[in-house]
């Protein structure tokens, strides 16, 4: 494995903590204020800066690091998360995700934003609240965090036990040269009780330490309460923890920074001395211990040498046995109180809790996508393979009781389930797509001068992979348009006497087989009578055509349409919500709108939940094999004589159950024949088409019903006008799956334009 | 024309396959065919042009089948089992070519092929890349990319 593929690794797991980050912002921003959102969201940037560390990308490990900062004074507390702090962070995580993208694909970000965000964050971490204004860098507010700022005024240094400091000297050099003058240093209280994961994952105590020595001066007490008996010693558990006063210039994140990679390993406490004098002390008789020794570790006082070894133990079970007992023994005999039940029981508490969040994560694998799609292909043909097994058999055996024939059976369930299985495994929730369009939102909101708050519902709903990476640009799009034009600026909202935040609904559902994303805004609605005089300007309708409201809503997916006014950077940019609806459709997808004045709007989408099967309705029109989609079908009818209506020249109706219906013969639509089939000699299929009208399609003879696997027409040919896709029946040969909404387009009246790419040109 | 004919072609020796289309004989790159296969009645496409028979299964793909008789503007095939279909790959596309035999496969070098003449045929400016004479048979060299443009907009 070279450096680019761990590298690639690293960008796929940025990716998930980058959801993981902004899913736990907008939970705090939705006031959830449990501290494990909180951890959660930290854990997140801190991973990535970890990771960007290794790899050496600068610009995203600084900007982490300021953000982590941050996020480390709400996780303590020190700052309330706010909505306007929240906004920031939003814009962070942005910020985040772009530098990510910019680290993985080159190119450069806005840097202008992000050092203007730097400085926010920074000023946040200060204890100054956001101002008004976001982009500009915050003027000093009223310190409104509950705690100072870490880097505080001149403490004097006041040594806080009997210990007394051991003063070590140490240089500045090496440090950044961004710190902030501080004038004299404060005086911190830290606790630091390492874990055993601490030690299992190669880290020291002891070095840690040294590097904590290295900022100040600094006195250390080994707690020694935790060890047990000799005889109940776990050599591998970690009894020790220290106190240590820390007398230093830098910051409390400065402090942190020396434990950063052990951090989640240990229970790390570091406060202010006054504040720490304050709090009730753990129950622990200190030891004096002199830090200077680590230096130099020939000197080997009792204290150095159990804390040493109790270190080397759990780093490496090499250490001999004896030498270890022998020095734990020294160093047992000298604390004098031993607090075994209670650091056992918390023991395990900690051990209780990792093993709970274990279980929830959930055991997963990383899978190539290709290796899944190449299964699903395969699982396609097995099934094709099955199913022309089965007819063979059939065709030769009449009777249908052998054992071959009850064998063909089981097979035939069992490749159901397979199938079924491993389209399971492409199935995402739609989360990811959805947490794309708050920022979209807020990014727009933003330009436009909006205050818009998304609310995304049934993000769980699972849809296969494709369809997930498919509907992620007409819903960008659309979720543009519907901040852009669905809700109005608030002071015309507050005119209207509503709420001046607009708020955009995003929700997804499962219904009958397919998926439905529904997208409302509380917004103006569709402008009726703005959208039908466009219209009568761009030539889609006549000047005295007579529509009705639905039609007219619906006249906004015509092709070259767009209400804006004024062409925004925003949307408008030419491409239309036709755009969007092609887009849809291509997914085998349908998308209508209902908008009431005043009220806002509702954009239904219906997709399917896998694009590599489809259950279908087999039927022959005039000597060909068709499948129609099974989801589009109403009911099927056989026609009377006397239900068959002519219309006008060409047209026919049929009457059911005293409505009449359109009658549409799939044969001359697909140019199968030249005229008319008798209806009463057919079948009906009573269709429901996107546009809500109802249509009965004419086929000769309906075969029977069964799932078929989706193949692609246009990998190797071209879209085909009226047909939706193709597909392998059990005899070997390809059928073709009609578009139902494209046929029932055609019967309106509207062209079905061939485009040919295999057509000459010449 | 003729220089831009000639252009084209690769400096050294190079394999063609030589097929039959009606009473004529053509020859394709061999680097182009996938495999040769026999007839499969096809399913008729809508809206397709004539020279477009249909599709078959290809081993689970949907193979398009081009009458190439009619593609190259002569008589309309009426395939039976004896027909074969050359399977090429034509830009991102695979493509069923149906042919009435395939009757060779040449090595050739530049001097063997000799431009195409001036010739008023639009659709045979478009295809042919230049001619062969071998064996005093005369074989037309053709471009399957030039008689299957694709068009920009099927990217999307």
């Amino acid at each position: 494995m070279d450096m680019n593929e761990i590298k690639e690794i690293f960008f796929q797991e940025c990716e998930e903590q980058l959801a993981e980050l902004e899913s736990g912002l907008l939970k705090l921003n939705d006031g959830d204020r449990d501290p494990e959102t909180v951890n959660a969201v930290f854990r997140a940037v801190h991973s990535i800066k970890g990771g960007a560390g290794a790899f050496g990308l600068d610009d995203l490990v600084s900007f982490a690091h300021v953000f982590e900062t941050t996020l480390d004074c709400v996780r303590s507390n020190k700052l309330e998360p706010t909505q306007d702090v929240l906004k920031v962070m939003l814009k962070s995580a942005d910020v985040l995700a772009d530098l990510v993208s910019a680290s993985r694909d080159g190119g450069g970000i806005d840097e202008s934003r992000s050092r203007a965000l730097v400085k926010e964050l920074e000023a946040l971490a200060h204890g100054e609240m956001p101002s008004a204004s976001a982009h500009e860098a915050p003027k000093p507010a009223p310190k409104a965090a509950p705690a100072p700022a870490p880097v505080a005024k001149a403490e004097p240094p006041k040594p806080t036990d009997e210990s007394g400091f051991q003063p070590i000297p140490f240089t500045f050099d090496g440090f950044g040269d961004d710190e902030e003058p501080a004038l004299e240093g404060s005086v911190y209280e830290i606790t630091f009780k390492p874990r055993r994961e601490l030690y299992s994952k190669g880290n020291e105590a002891a070095l840690l330490l040294r590097d904590l020595s290295r900022l100040g001066d600094m006195s250390i007490n080994c707690d020694m309460d935790a060890l047990p008996a000799l005889d109940k010693m776990d050599p591998e558990a970690s009894y020790f923890g220290w106190k240590i006063s820390l007398k230093t210039v830098k910051s409390e994140d400065d402090i942190r920074t020396v434990f950063e990679f052990a951090e989640w390993d240990c229970d790390l406490d570091v406060k202010l001395a006054e504040e720490a004098a304050s709090d009730e002390e753990l129950p622990m008789i200190p030891v004096p211990f002199d830090l200077g020794i680590l230096d130099e570790p020939s000197i080997s006082e009792e204290e150095e040498k159990a804390v040493q070894s109790s270190a080397d133990e759990t780093v490496a079970a090499a250490v001999s046995a004896a030498e270890t007992a022998t020095s734990v023994a020294k160093a047992a005999g000298r604390a004098s109180e031993k607090k075994e039940s209670a650091a056992a029981a918390a023991a395990a508490a900690a051990q209780n809790n990792a093993a709970a969040a274990a279980a929830a994560a959930g055991q997963t694998i990383r899978v190539d996508l290709d290796r899944v799609d190449r299964l699903i292909n395969l699982v396609g043909e097995l099934v094709i393979n099955q199913a022309m097994l089965s007819q063979s058999v059939v065709e030769n055996d009449a009777t249908g009781t052998s054992a071959v024939n009850m064998g063909l059976e089981e097979l035939q369930q069992l490749t159901r389930e397979i199938q079924d299985s491993v389209m399971a495994i492409r199935a995402q929730p739609v989360k990811p797509v959805f947490q794309r369009m708050s920022r979209i939102v807020r990014e727009v909101a933003d330009m436009v001068g909006k205050q818009i708050r998304l609310v995304t519902e049934g993000e769980n709903t699972e849809v296969d992979k494709t369809v997930i990476d498919k509907i992620a640009e007409p819903l960008t799009h659309m979720i543009r348009n519907a901040v852009d034009h669905g809700i109005e600026s608030p002071e015309k909202r507050e005119a209207a006497g509503k709420d001046p935040e607009g708020t955009i609904k995003l929700s997804a559902k499962h219904r009958s087989g397919r998926i439905l994303i529904e997208l409302t805004d509380d917004g103006g609605g569709i402008n009726r009578e703005r959208v039908r005089q466009k219209a009568i300007d761009n030539d889609i309708i006549a000047a005295d055509a007579n529509l009705s409201d639905d039609e007219i809503d619906n006249l906004i997916f015509m092709a070259g349409f767009s209400t804006a006014d004024k062409i925004s950077d925003i949307s408008g940019r030419g491409v239309g919500m036709d755009v969007v609806k092609r887009s849809i459709q291509a997914l085998g997808g349908r998308i209508s709108i209902s908008s009431r004045p005043g009220l806002g709007s509702t954009f239904t989408m219906s997709l399917p939940l896998t694009l590599a099967v489809l259950d279908g309705m087999v039927v022959t029109v005039a000597g060909q094999t068709l499948v129609v989609p099974l989801t589009a079908i109403v009911e099927t009818l056989q026609p009377e004589a006397s239900a068959i209506h002519s219309f006008g020249a060409s047209q026919r109706l049929i009457s059911i159950r005293n409505s009449f219906c359109p009658l549409v013969d799939v044969g001359r639509v697909l140019n199968y024949r030249a005229t008319q089939a008798n209806p009463v000699e057919g079948v009906a299929l009573l269709v429901e088409s996107e546009g809500g009208g109802q249509r009965a399609l004419m086929v000769d003879a309906i075969q029977g019903q069964r799932q078929v696997v989706i193949k692609s027409l246009e990998a190797n040919y071209t879209h085909v006008p009226g047909i939706a896709a193709a597909t392998i029946l059990g005899d070997g040969r390809v059928a073709l799956i009609l578009d139902v909404d494209a046929v029932v387009a055609a019967s309106r009246g509207q062209s079905m334009k061939p485009e040919m790419s295999l057509a000459a040109t010449g | 024309m003729s220089s831009f004919a000639v252009k084209n072609l690769a400096q050294g020796s190079r394999e063609l396959i030589a097929f039959r289309v009606g009473d004529q004989e053509f020859c394709v790159n061999i680097m182009s065919v996938r495999e040769i296969r026999g007839w499969t009645p096809a399913t008729p496409m809508p809206h397709a042009p004539a020279y477009v028979m249909g599709v078959i299964n290809l081993r689970g793909a949907v193979l398009p089948i081009i009458d190439l008789s009619a593609r190259l503007g002569m008589a309309e095939a009426e395939p039976t089992a004896r027909h074969v279909i050359i399977v090429a790959q034509v830009k991102s596309k695979v493509v069923g070519l149906l042919v009435e035999a395939v009757s060779d496969i040449l090595t050739i070098t530049e001097e063997n092929i000799q431009p195409v003449p001036e010739i008023s045929s639009d659709l045979e400016k478009q295809y042919a890349r230049g001619i062969l004479a071998i064996d005093k048979r005369m074989i037309c060299m053709i471009e399957l990319d030039a008689l299957f443009p694709e068009k920009e907009s099927e990217a999307a």
